[in-house]
């Protein structure tokens, strides 16, 4: 029966990580800058845990098939007992912790904890069940003020804003798709008008829970031209599941053009 | 208060059916009775999971039957998206506060510690009593939230607020069935904190003489080690629950921000913080995987000598791995908020530790594999559980490298790589346990043998099984198939549906083998054959006494201790083990 | 499967390990020879341990509110600053006194010799303690009268559970403090129940376990009070 286990487990040990070398179901190509680090992060890691996971699936099959309930061999103790076991596992494990934590805070920092460049596109992103909306500054390159008391959705009012008294408010562009330049760098300023929904474009590879009563900053800069989905990701409701929009990506002299178009009327 | 009752059955057993086998001080029955609750409760839970699955395989099929449960939730047999969340959270809720923490913790500690230390019972009979029934309460209430209202609430295990603070405005199920939910867990807590109290005063107060801390088997370890992680972790979500409560039926704002706008309606909350929510959730929500966790690591350190016939390759390690498991628990919460809004910085600070419990967790697996070397290891059913424990703890630990990395779970986070994770390292693997140790000590519980041929195709059946369901869904995750989705509708989702059938259909298989283990238990129980006392040739001291135990566990002996809890394999040809109970004069090491 | 060609000896060495349930001795003897067996002090109650356990998860309770209040606080302007009804200090002063009579009670349950140089009958020390026992009981039961009077108070201000999240704060700590020192008043009530007949060294144990509670319910509201004059 151990020798069985042993092969069992051999086999699904190599299915397994034969998916993942094959890259049968991966992840789809990056578009933004820091995508290449996050993915080198990842292959990194993969390869690390890939090497740990055959090596220990294997051992683990192999004494399987080989010490099982055999009257005529002698019961072995490992060789030095568990103390040089202890000692590899910690400075293994923690070598690759160190290495791992050091270059990937290094990508998280360069994420969320460096601010979006100077002459970013601010865009401002409203999250409601079940949906996004995105405003953009207008001419004025100034957002109207949002009082959440106005905030219907049968009018269209999604940010709440008062366009009769407020000047800055009466050119905010807002859209259901977010627009974006190729290789401009974009801050979006992020709010929730019910519950926490979450921003996750898996083509950027960067995912932010948006939170009622935060202000949520989050900013990218895309490198490839193309319609991607932006998916929300923290469950809201019975809808969730649909909460959908696009990001699409302009080259900058025709995102130019859509934004004087969208202002326009 | 503590019940000052001396852990003594002053008057014999109870005569009457109720005090017997209903309202029972006994340790042994309350141990099947916590048994009894997490098979209904795995039952209900696996029968959820084939629903959503059915439900992710083929959007628009008819289940039948569902639409009796649910005429709302399932017009015409069909489920709604707001059902499968309902669903979702139900089955969560279900296995992991009543089966992954009442079956492996609860029902064997309760059965279990007070043997293995030499005790007559626990130390408070009456707190042990209340414990089962005060739990069994939470179950009903639970399980009232399918017949009320809208249905169950679609919050999910963790009720993020302000989606379960702000009542039935933010959907159905929102309403009574969140508020039964947080009454639930809120009694639950109590349940578990009467609990811990025992196991823990019972392995300090009443071990028997000879018992020393070092001499206590690994499995008593395991439960003691949980039963300190549940005191604290169940006392922090109490409050907790209270303040989500009263969110919910009170009009505070503890959890439920200023200036919701809902169906164009504006929440009178003023200012509450969601995130505060999170951070108390994940405090206890963390150390209650450790609680699903740490007694199967328990159970496999004491049934793997047993039948490798050696000692565990250094039981003073596996000690120390699980006190700072324990320990490490508590700081590492907010691993599970990196792209919830907290500071970006903090994010840094919880990866660290996270990093370090795979230390322990890997010293361990070693410690495992190390003992299996040179072993002569009999295969039984219990056996196979075991190093199938070891190999699928060994997959679920090594995905949480990357989620405990921010700069990765900014990809992989809310996707199904996190489902795999958790069902590998913390379901499969204390189920895993949950199995080893019933087809360990069913003999001793119930006087039978359990079938070891059905046995061991449960076990083949269960093994491959949850392979095929769990292993597929890293690949998903990779490919960013966001979890907690009725439908995948989205663009990029949709090649990813057959990968889905795929995984339905094992389900179904691997929920089917747990048929044969159900058939097993029961056929066992009346027809098994008779049992030994001490069918496996272990050594630890429930084994010194009859199957089943006696009213008093040792008909009035009082054991004393002079080995250590596996003395296994020892070194002469006359001598292959050694019970803890065996008299002085026999050298061991 | 899980046999062996060899036969473990130790069946024939171990003690007769098939008992038939005979019990070896009456259920009191078993009670006292037990605790010796286990080779804790005689007389040890596991109630002396469990209490400490039980004070663990209380304050673990207590220190989860605390540490939200404090988060809760920072997060949001809608914190509102309130004076303590005066009520409360007066109460901290019954429930400190309700320790004093606790540990008066204690003392006078001890057996001790009196001016004789003979050692007190246990019913005699009993009864010397019984008063001071129904004292501290009462002082308890005042306490939370004195809280009750606090809220309606606070009500009569305007300030309700739901008003501010100062005032949630200072309701639902209070309450549950309230809860489980009526707790400790059922405890004693038990030690009563207890006591009646004599003063037996279980019993006095019993008393021990049934203080260790109510002072650090009366140390966890000090605590609670200066929290809420801080914060409130």
């Amino acid at each position: 029966m151990g020798k069985l286990f042993g092969v069992v487990l051999a086999i699904i040990t190599v299915v397994s990580a034969g998916f993942i070398v094959a890259h049968v179901w991966w992840m789809p190509v990056d578009i933004s800058t820091i995508g290449p680090r996050i993915d080198r992060q990842l292959d990194e890691t993969m390869l690390a845990t890939g090497v740990l996971f055959l090596s220990s699936q294997l051992i683990l099959a192999a004494f399987a098939w080989k010490f099982g309930d055999d009257k005529e061999r002698k019961i072995k103790y490992f060789p030095g007992g568990g103390g040089p076991l202890i000692v590899f596992a910690i400075i293994l494990v923690g070598m690759e912790i160190l290495v791992l934590s050091f270059v990937g805070s290094k990508v998280w920092a360069s994420i969320y904890m460096t601010p979006p460049e100077q002459g970013s596109l601010q865009v401002d992103v409203a999250a409601e069940q079940f949906a996004f909306n995105f405003r953009y500054p207008g001419p004025d390159g100034k957002f109207g003020t949002v009082h959440p008391e106005r905030v219907r959705d049968g009018n269209g009012n999604f940010f709440g804003l008062d366009p009769e008294n407020d000047v800055d408010a009466r050119d905010d562009v807002i859209v259901g798709t977010l627009t974006v330049p190729l290789g401009q760098p974009v801050a979006l300023t992020m709010h929730s008008k019910d519950m926490i929904h979450s921003f996750y474009v898996p083509e950027l590879r960067i995912q932010q829970d948006i939170v009622p009563g935060l202000t949520i900053p989050l900013h990218f800069t895309a490198t490839k031209v193309g319609k991607f989905e932006i998916v929300c990701t923290q469950l809201c409701g019975l809808g969730h599941y649909s909460m959908r929009s696009f990001l699409e990506v302009l080259p900058q002299d025709q995102f130019d053009q859509w934004l004087k178009s969208q202002s326009g009327d | 208060m503590s019940s000052p009752e001396p852990a003594v059955h002053h008057h014999g057993p109870p005569q009457s059916f109720i005090r017997k086998y209903i309202f029972s001080l006994d340790h042994k029955v309350i141990g099947k009775q916590y048994y009894g609750l997490a098979l209904i409760a795995v039952l209900a839970g696996l029968i959820l999971s084939w629903l959503m699955r059915i439900h992710l395989g083929w959007q628009a099929a008819a289940i039948p039957l569902l639409g009796k449960l649910s005429p709302t939730g399932a017009p015409g047999n069909v489920m709604t998206p707001d059902y499968y969340l309902s669903l979702m959270t139900m089955h969560a809720t279900l296995m992991i506060f009543f089966v992954l923490t009442t079956a492996p913790f609860a029902a064997f500690g309760n059965y279990l510690l007070p043997i293995q230390v030499g005790a007559e019972d626990m130390a408070f009979p009456r707190f042990n009593m209340m414990s089962f029934w005060v739990t069994f309460v939470a179950f009903v209430v639970l399980i009232l939230s399918f017949f009320v209202g809208d249905g169950p609430p679609l919050a999910g295990w963790t009720s993020y607020a302000p989606l379960s603070s702000v009542g039935g405005v933010a959907g159905p199920g929102q309403g009574t069935g969140q508020t039964l939910w947080a009454v639930s867990i809120a009694i639950f807590c109590i349940g578990q904190l009467l609990g811990s109290l025992n196991f823990i005063t019972t392995t300090l107060d009443l071990r028997t003489k000879g018992m020393s801390l070092a001499r206590m088997p690994l499995s008593t370890w395991g439960w003691f080690v949980t039963s300190v992680i549940a005191l604290l972790a169940f006392a922090a979500l109490l409050p907790a629950c209270v303040l989500l409560i009263l969110d919910r039926t009170a009009g505070t704002s503890f959890f439920s921000s200023a200036g919701l706008v809902v169906n164009d309606q504006v929440l009178p909350h003023s200012g509450g913080s969601p995130l505060l929510w999170q951070h108390l959730f994940w405090f206890f929500g963390h150390p209650e995987v450790y609680i699903a966790i740490l007694p199967g690591f328990g159970i496999i350190s004491t049934v793997l000598p047993a039948f490798a016939r050696k000692r565990i390759l250094s039981s003073r390690a596996v000690i120390g791995c699980m006190v700072s498991i324990g320990f490490l628990s508590y700081m590492v919460w907010g691993h599970h908020m990196f792209v919830s809004g907290m500071n970006p910085f903090s994010a840094v600070l919880f990866s660290l530790p996270t990093l370090i419990i795979t230390i322990p967790a890997t010293i361990m697996v070693l410690l495992w594999l190390g003992t299996l070397y040179g072993a002569r290891m009999r295969y039984t059913a219990s056996a196979l559980f075991s190093v199938g424990f070891i190999s699928v703890f060994i997959t679920g630990g090594l995905s949480g490298f990357f989620l405990a990395q921010p700069s990765l779970d900014t990809y992989l986070h809310a996707t199904y790589f996190v489902v795999a994770h958790f069902h590998f390292v913390m379901a499969l693997a204390a189920m895993f346990g949950i199995f080893a140790g019933t087809y360990f000590w069913f003999p001793k519980m119930f006087g039978r043998m359990m079938n070891e041929t059905l046995g061991k195709w449960h076990f083949w059946l269960t093994f491959i099984g949850v392979y095929c369901v769990f292993m597929p869904m890293h690949y998903l995750g990779l490919a960013g198939n966001v979890r907690r989705y009725a439908a995948f509708t989205d663009n990029y989702l949709a090649p990813l549906i057959p990968l889905h059938r795929f995984i339905s259909i094992s389900a179904f298989f691997v929920g089917a083998a747990q048929l044969i283990f159900f058939f097993n238990l029961f056929w066992s129980r009346f027809w098994g054959a008779k049992a030994t006392d001490n069918p496996w040739e272990a050594t630890t001291l429930e084994w010194s006494t009859t199957s089943p135990p006696p009213f008093d566990n040792f008909g009035g002996r009082h054991l004393v201790v002079y080995h250590g809890p596996e003395e296994y394999g020892v070194d002469s040809d006359t001598l292959e083990y050694v019970m803890q109970t065996a008299p002085e004069q026999i050298k061991t090491t | 499967m899980a046999s062996t060609t060899k036969v473990p000896p130790q069946r024939q060495i171990a003690p007769d390990l098939t008992s038939d349930g005979q019990r070896m001795g009456g259920s009191e003897l078993r009670g006292r020879s037990r605790s010796a067996a286990v080779g804790v002090a005689q007389n040890a109650l596991p109630a002396e341990t469990g209490i400490w356990v039980a004070v663990a998860a209380i304050s673990m309770s207590f220190a989860s509110l605390i540490s939200a209040l404090i988060v809760r606080q920072g997060v949001a302007p809608d914190w509102l600053h309130f004076q303590l009804p005066r009520m409360l200090y007066l109460n901290t002063a019954i429930l400190l006194a309700s320790s004093v009579t606790l540990e008066i009670c204690r003392h006078e349950f001890d057996l001790r010799p009196d001016f004789n140089g003979e050692e007190s009958r246990g019913d005699e020390a009993a009864a010397r303690a019984f008063p001071w026992l129904c004292a501290t009981m009462a002082l308890g039961l005042f306490f939370v009268l004195g809280q009750v009077m606090a809220w309606r108070d606070l009500a009569a201000k305007g300030l309700f559970l739901s008003s501010s999240p100062s005032s949630s704060f200072f309701y639902v700590l209070t309450a549950l403090h309230g809860l489980h020192l009526l707790g400790g008043v059922a405890g004693l009530a038990y030690v009563l129940y207890r006591f009646r007949p004599n003063a037996d060294p279980q019993q006095r144990g019993v008393l021990g376990v049934a203080s260790v509670y109510w002072h650090f319910m009366d140390g966890l509201w000090v605590f609670l009070l200066v929290i809420l004059a801080a914060r409130t």
